[in-house]
């Protein structure tokens, strides 16, 4: 019976934090009696979004196999933030070419990363980051010429809702479901989990390996890209340490959401369920009156603690 | 000019010298950075003759200190082939405390001072038996970090206790207070753990683990004392950089994470295999920061200052990536 559940929840890694958002919710509302619980659900989803979007590149990274990480994220939301709301400058006229400068700027951050890490075999981590940080002072230089406001179409759509669900957490829930599929039948998934379970199996086996990773490191930009500008949208505009956060969160729910931080498997829901997770816990601790400087403590020890136990049931199985 | 490159290879692995090519390829790992830091100074010198005075020197290599002592912590992580992505946010927890806890209560704030160290081992301890990447554990401790600096000092101020900023005032003779530091803390560093066996065994863990468990070493205690090594170099580099702001603030220390990984690598060091000198690093640390004046001089925008740092990192690293081709 144990014996069962177990195994129910080992191919399920995605559950543990559900559950965990789920403990949290109870106990926030438990702290203001009940009082709007749904709401806060709504605003976590909306806030659990952009942790989800920039997520979903950083897994794919991940489970590409051991050194492979994207740290530019921060760097690229930034830049293509300020330059997708700068040539908005708050009309809707230049809406569509702002997105499209946002999402080249997205492409050519993550050819750049790409061209680092096998054109000149530097490890993903130090060149991703110091590629992000090549990214983020073009940000800065930008930030001095422009200090735009985004285009009220898109401001609308960041922050529209549909039967009480914002929108672009519905839109990029089904993009999850897409990038699930892709990764249990089609050829790119698997062979993105191939690589990461051995990568030099994967290329005895003839598998596309560097396009493949090619691949994974452009949709990272990308997404990071696209998360700049709705970030950048939903707050009003861009700021220079708009990014600053999610070099961490990007990472944590990957990990939190039960992908293996070793590669070779990946858990797109519990992506979901550990964004929704880590912005209950702010709201949870907002609703009971702590400052910010515990609010980073407790989200940094969760998620050295979360990543410590998951490890050692990886071991232990 | 190629057939004599190859028969010279050809007759130095013939004649068993693979000794002296790892001399050379040492010598070579803190020769290229130490002659681009001439290159470097030489140019500053040049369009600033007044910089090459014992003022001129102080001012110009102003920031020095916090910056070698960040690099030397980075270096003691990456010796065991882990990253600290967290030492910046740590140098400003430090500089809180010290312009806040120990001014006002001294033995509380040393107290958390040597408990930060502790942490460090800790958090090596955590990596090694828990198998976790140091990647995301010290992300991870970037944000408590960063808490606890906010907690001790929400906005920035504060005041350090008066002999903190004396003593990173202090003029000794002859030669400037951030030159004197350089060169002892190279030198002892170098002595620490590239001629002590214990420094070797070090060393060892990063290149040769299972070698070194076999011998008989705890691979724990060595990555611990790494670990503790690198806190403590932290403390240090946070109290210099309070001793020279003569205030708290807790973002301070953020550039610090890019300045003393690029260091390391640009004075030679490695990701893989232990690969670290504690002269390359020294001399690494002064690269990334005459860059900074080097573009002061030129009158290019400190708004380019990332880029600059973050271009050194990839042009050193896809230069020796040539390197190894033109080896191979």
């Amino acid at each position: 019976m144990t014996g069962n559940v177990r195994a129910w929840l080992d191919a399920r890694p995605w559950v543990w934090s559900f559950g965990a958002a789920l403990i949290v919710w109870l106990v926030t509302a438990l702290a203001v009696q009940g009082r709007g619980m749904l709401e806060t659900l709504a605003v976590a989803l909306q806030f659990a979004t952009f942790y989800a979007i920039v997520g979903i590149g950083q897994m794919l990274t991940i489970a590409a196999g051991p050194g492979n990480i994207d740290l530019s994220i921060p760097g690229v939301m930034t830049f293509a933030g300020y330059v997708a709301i700068g040539m908005m400058n708050g009309g809707n006229a230049g809406l569509a070419a702002g997105i499209a400068a946002g999402v080249v700027i997205g492409l050519a951050a993550g050819a750049f990363n790409v061209g680092l890490i096998q054109g000149l075999r530097i490890p993903p981590m130090i060149g991703t980051l110091a590629a992000g940080f090549v990214f983020q002072s073009m940000a800065i230089a930008y930030s001095r010429t422009s200090h735009a406001a985004p285009a009220p179409l898109l401001v609308s759509f960041s922050v529209a809702r549909v039967l009480g669900l914002p929108v672009i957490a519905l839109i990029f829930i089904v993009l999850t479901v897409l990038v699930s599929v892709a990764l249990s039948r089609s050829v790119f998934g698997r062979s993105v989990l191939a690589i990461g379970q051995n990568a030099r199996a994967a290329r005895l086996a003839g598998l596309a390996v560097r396009r493949t990773l090619g691949f994974v490191y452009l949709a990272s930009a990308v997404l990071a890209a696209v998360a700049g500008i709705l970030l950048s949208a939903y707050s009003g505009g861009a700021a220079l340490d708009m990014g600053t956060d999610y070099l961490l969160m990007s990472i944590a729910v990957v990990v939190l959401g039960g992908t293996s931080i070793a590669g070779g498997q990946a858990s797109p829901a519990g992506l979901w369920g550990a964004a929704i997770l880590l912005d209950l816990v702010v709201t949870m601790l907002n609703v009971m009156r702590v400052g910010a400087g515990l609010r980073y403590v407790v989200t940094g020890l969760i998620i050295i603690g979360v990543l410590a136990l998951a490890k050692g049931r990886e071991q232990a199985t | 000019m190629p057939a004599d490159v190859t028969a010279e290879m050809a007759a130095g692995i013939a004649a068993g010298a693979g000794e002296r090519g790892a001399r050379r390829a040492a010598a070579l790992r803190v020769g290229l950075p130490a002659a681009a830091l001439v290159v470097m100074l030489s140019v500053i010198f040049a369009m600033q003759p007044r910089a090459m005075s014992y003022f001129g020197l102080s001012v110009l290599l102003n920031f020095t200190l916090p910056a070698i002592f960040a690099a030397m912590a980075q270096m003691a992580v990456i010796a065991v082939g882990d990253i600290d992505l967290g030492i910046g946010p740590f140098l400003s927890l430090v500089n809180c405390i010290a312009a806040t806890l120990l001014a006002t209560r001294p033995l509380f704030g040393w107290l958390a001072l040597a408990a930060l160290v502790a942490a460090y081992a800790g958090m090596g301890a955590l990596i090694h038996v828990r198998r976790l990447p140091s990647i995301v554990v010290t992300l991870g401790a970037s944000f408590v970090w960063l808490g606890l600096a906010l907690l001790v000092l929400p906005s920035p101020g504060g005041a350090p206790p008066g002999w903190l900023p004396a003593l990173f005032a202090w003029q000794p003779p002859f030669v400037p207070l951030p030159v004197l530091a350089s060169i002892l803390l190279a030198a002892l560093g170098q002595f620490l753990l590239m001629h002590t066996s214990y420094g070797v065994v070090l060393r060892g863990i990063g290149g040769h683990p299972r070698a070194i468990a076999r011998a008989g070493w705890s691979l724990l205690a060595g990555r611990m004392a790494l670990y503790a090594l690198a806190g403590a170099s932290g403390v240090i580099a946070g109290l210099a950089l309070t001793g020279l702001n003569t205030a708290g603030d807790a973002t301070v220390g953020a550039q610090y994470t890019l300045t003393s990984i690029a260091a390391v690598i640009v004075g030679g060091g490695e990701f893989v295999g232990g690969i670290v000198t504690p002269l390359g690093t020294v001399i690494g640390a002064w690269i990334m920061l005459l860059a900074g004046s080097l573009l002061s001089f030129l009158n290019i925008s400190t708004d380019w200052q990332l880029s600059v740092q973050g271009g050194i990192l990839i042009v050193v690293l896809g230069l020796r990536a040539l390197n190894r081709w033109s080896a191979a």
